[in-house]
């Protein structure tokens, strides 16, 4: 294994074992700041410690070790003594189990669903996770999220603090509020997926500030509900839109659409791992929004082997995506998908027929009302949605793209 | 732990014909409430015009006629309960029949500072 690559797993022990202790610390505490406070030094240390001296065979329990001590030397200095004594008796009993058994309980899944809760701001709820399950810093959360640390932190203490005063319960919830609940979790996690496109390029790749957290999380995820279709839908998503990392836009920062791009530079690996998954979600016979988007994105990912799209398929797909998630954003992709499949007319009607309240500052709208328009040959109309879908994007490389489409329409 | 549920209601709940469904919604309720051992305390309140707000100021005694604030809905009622946790207490506030209508604030109690005042039988 090369430096990195042995520096990269030692990191996912460290991060894997912390987001356990926390979620132990927390469901028997009701708190999670308390946990996370006594296990930070530690976190540290190993992080430190371990590169050098490898991973410790129970690192658990090596961790407890270490956030216990330093408990403990907290302790002498009398005013934290009392408030440290539930504390330390508790990761005094972790320890013992860590000693004891061979693997510790994994609790995290109850703490995805307390970070997920629907009483928890919705704004909190992705970089509670990031924090709490991977232990990620405030700093690098923060600036995903374009917030000031400061103003971040402020959000994970609110949160927790309502966590903790309000008896948020660390349990996994039973049906019927099962999928309602799960829904949050997966969102969340997708969030983390979608947030905070870092606008470097290296190579002619854009770093997603998040994606390989998000990869984590949902790697997680499905280790811990190996049963949910879902998770695996959202893994297979996840992982299809990450192989095409390097091909999004060129050296120059063009950016690339996702029908041109050169399938030579997506990876094969991550496009197979999401593939495995999308099939082993498939067996449960159990459709959700996650497992519809992945299978769209796995007919793309099909171009790499047939050369072409087949979007008579992807079209019916988006059909059953639109009843479940009646977005404005999937009801322009399926009729992309419509106008591509064929069916150009329909495209337009169904265009036209959406609110225009919603549509009028939407750059998606506007782009795949441009596409349709050409297509109808309807050059002059095309142009000026094109101009107004690049006036409405923040993405330099994006709108490059859009007027330079509205610069060949004639 | 102790939750209060703040029922909120819109004006018409004071209606004399509409407050007689709710008062056999809210008995239903009731019941259901000690049936399962989670009841402490619970009211439904007078309509807000009947409502006197006192407030004191450098010592001096304010009292205006009217509720705190004067907004769209009301406080109607409140009940406190006794569950081990948020979600248990919000399965109940979902269950209140004012909820479907209106909506039911949860909230934890606070520690109480009551607590060290002496038994009324002390009294």
């Amino acid at each position: 294994m090369s430096e990195a690559a042995t520096q990269a797993t030692i990191e996912a022990v460290a991060r894997n074992s912390y987001g356990r202790l926390v979620a132990y610390l927390a469901a028997r505490s009701g708190d999670i700041a308390g946990a996370e406070d006594a296990l930070s030094d530690a976190f540290g240390a190993a992080q430190q410690r371990w590169p050098l001296d490898g991973v410790p065979r129970k690192p658990e329990a090596w961790l407890l070790h270490a956030a216990r001590n330093r408990l403990i030397d907290a302790a002498r200095h009398t005013q934290v003594r009392k408030k440290n004594e539930p504390l330390l008796q508790l990761a005094g009993e972790a320890e013992d189990v860590a000693t004891m058994h061979p693997t510790f309980p994994d609790e995290r899944l109850k703490l995805l669903f307390v970070c997920a809760h629907p009483a928890i701001d919705i704004a909190a709820r992705t970089p509670l996770m990031l924090q709490a399950v991977l232990g990620l810093e405030v700093a690098r959360i923060a600036s995903a999220f374009l917030v000031s640390p400061a103003a971040m932190e402020q959000r994970l203490v609110r949160a927790k603090a309502k966590i903790r005063e309000a008896g948020i319960p660390f349990r996994v919830p039973d049906p019927p509020e099962w999928d309602e609940r799960a829904a949050f979790v997966l969102d969340a996690i997708y969030s983390a997926y979608t947030t905070g496109w870092e606008n470097v390029i290296d190579d002619g790749a854009t770093h997603h500030a998040l994606a390989g957290e998000a990869v984590a999380l949902g790697r997680t995820l499905v280790q811990l509900l190996p049963n949910e279709p879902e998770a695996h839908g959202l893994l297979a998503l996840m992982l299809h839109c990450e192989a095409r990392r390097a091909a999004r836009y060129t050296r120059d920062r063009e950016f690339v659409p996702l029908d041109r791009q050169d399938t030579a530079l997506w990876s094969r690996p991550m496009t197979e791992e999401a593939e495995e998954h999308l099939r082993v979600a498939s067996m449960f016979k159990r459709l959700g929004r996650y497992q519809l988007e992945a299978a769209i994105q796995s007919i793309h990912a099909h171009r790499a082997v047939t050369g072409v799209i087949d979007w008579q398929e992807i079209a019916l797909l988006y059909e059953g995506l639109v009843r479940l998630v009646p977005t404005i954003g999937v009801q322009v992709a399926r009729v992309v998908a419509l106008a591509e499949s064929g069916d150009v007319e329909g495209g337009l009607v169904a265009l036209e027929s959406m609110p225009a309240n919603r549509t009028a500052n939407y750059q998606p709208w506007w782009a795949a009302r441009a596409h349709v328009l050409r297509r109808l040959g309807r050059q002059a109309e095309a142009r000026e949605a094109f101009e107004r879908a690049a006036s409405l994007t923040d993405d330099s490389a994006l709108r490059a793209y859009l007027l330079e489409n509205a610069a060949e329409t004639q | 732990m102790k939750y209060i549920l703040l029922v909120h209601v819109s004006p018409d709940a004071f209606d004399p014909s509409k407050q007689r469904d709710m008062a056999a919604a809210g008995r239903a309720y009731g019941a259901a409430l000690h049936a399962a051992g989670v009841f402490i305390a619970g009211a439904g309140l007078q309509s807000p015009e009947k409502a006197t707000t006192v407030s004191v100021r450098d010592g001096k005694r304010h009292v205006q006629d009217g509720p705190y604030a004067e907004t769209k809905e009301f406080l109607g009622g409140f009940v406190i309960i006794d569950v081990p946790n948020l979600d248990a207490a919000l399965e109940w506030a979902a269950r209140h029949p004012s909820a479907s209508d209106t909506a039911i604030e949860v909230r934890p109690l606070g520690g109480s500072s009551f607590d060290a005042a002496p038994p009324s039988s002390a009294r």
